[in-house]
């Protein structure tokens, strides 16, 4: 049965949107697992088989789809490292905004040159 | 009718309880750090050194299975991502899907799903060969070719 609304735990800020972004992140990447281990497993075909699949990746659509999972894991990964800090490091909790703002920063300096770098095969070929 | 009170700070038994969220709790801590290195050295060998992601066909996944080591890396990470993911959706799942028949059935799919992608994976990595018999030489890498 649908349960009436009663108030929020939702609490918005740095604490909330990590979170949110930390599960929605997780759960793409997740689904892109099994695409990628199932691909991964046509060389066990035949490398005909492997290229041709391959093949239909190689173009400018997909290789923006592989900037947009690599910005995912990067930042599921950085704020992983947050959360692991939080619950394992004594100062963690206190230092947890400062760590959300040193995730963003770290994102955004590995996310500026690999986007150059991929953006550059997938476009100049 | 008389109630026994534990002396204070006398250890918890709870009976039925297991520690089960406690090591799915620690698993996730540890298999993510483990990831982030897995990963990312993944991520640089693919798409960053050389020709990139243009670089990737059947020679490329062969040349690197050839060697012991990615086929160790590549095991751990299709085990870690894969059992570090499926928890993940099993709390997702918990979150979210309020009725109890949804919520078994989710997660029987779920397990489902995973069982059979980590068993396809890792036959995968241990049954490959890298230079099948019957295929046209040039899509090989070149350690295939016989003198």
């Amino acid at each position: 049965m649908p349960k009436a609304p009663a108030g929020t735990l939702y609490r918005g800020r740095e604490g909330m949107w990590s979170w949110v972004a930390h599960r929605v992140t997780g759960i793409g990447i997740f689904f892109f697992l099994f695409a990628h281990i199932l691909d991964t497993a046509l060389v066990r075909v035949s490398p005909e088989a492997y290229n041709e699949v391959i093949a239909t990746y190689k173009n400018p659509i997909v290789g923006l789809m592989e900037v947009g999972l690599v910005a995912a894991i990067v930042f599921h990964a950085f704020n992983g490292l947050r959360i692991v800090l939080v619950d394992f490091w004594s100062k963690g909790p206190r230092y947890q905004k400062q760590m959300s703002v040193t995730v963003l920063v770290l994102w955004v300096a590995l996310m500026v040159p690999f986007t150059i770098r991929h953006l550059s095969h997938v476009f100049g070929g | 009718m008389t109630t026994t009170i534990p002396a204070p700070r006398s250890p918890r038994r709870l009976r039925g309880r297991t520690n089960t969220e406690l090591y799915a709790w620690m698993f996730m801590r540890a298999s993510g750090v483990l990831l982030v290195i897995l990963i990312f050295t993944h991520l640089f060998v693919n798409l960053i050194t050389g020709d990139g992601i243009n670089a990737l066909d059947f020679g490329f996944v062969a040349g690197k299975w050839a060697d012991p080591l990615w086929q160790v890396w590549d095991l751990l990470m299709l085990w870690l991502a894969m059992l570090h993911g499926t928890n993940g959706l099993r709390t997702v799942i918990n979150d979210y899907a309020e009725r109890d028949q949804l919520r078994l059935w989710l997660k029987v799919g779920l397990y489902t799903a995973t069982t059979i992608t980590i068993v396809l994976g890792t036959l995968v990595i241990f049954t490959f060969d890298p230079c099948p018999p019957d295929a046209a030489a040039d899509l090989l890498p070149s350690f295939c070719q016989v003198p």
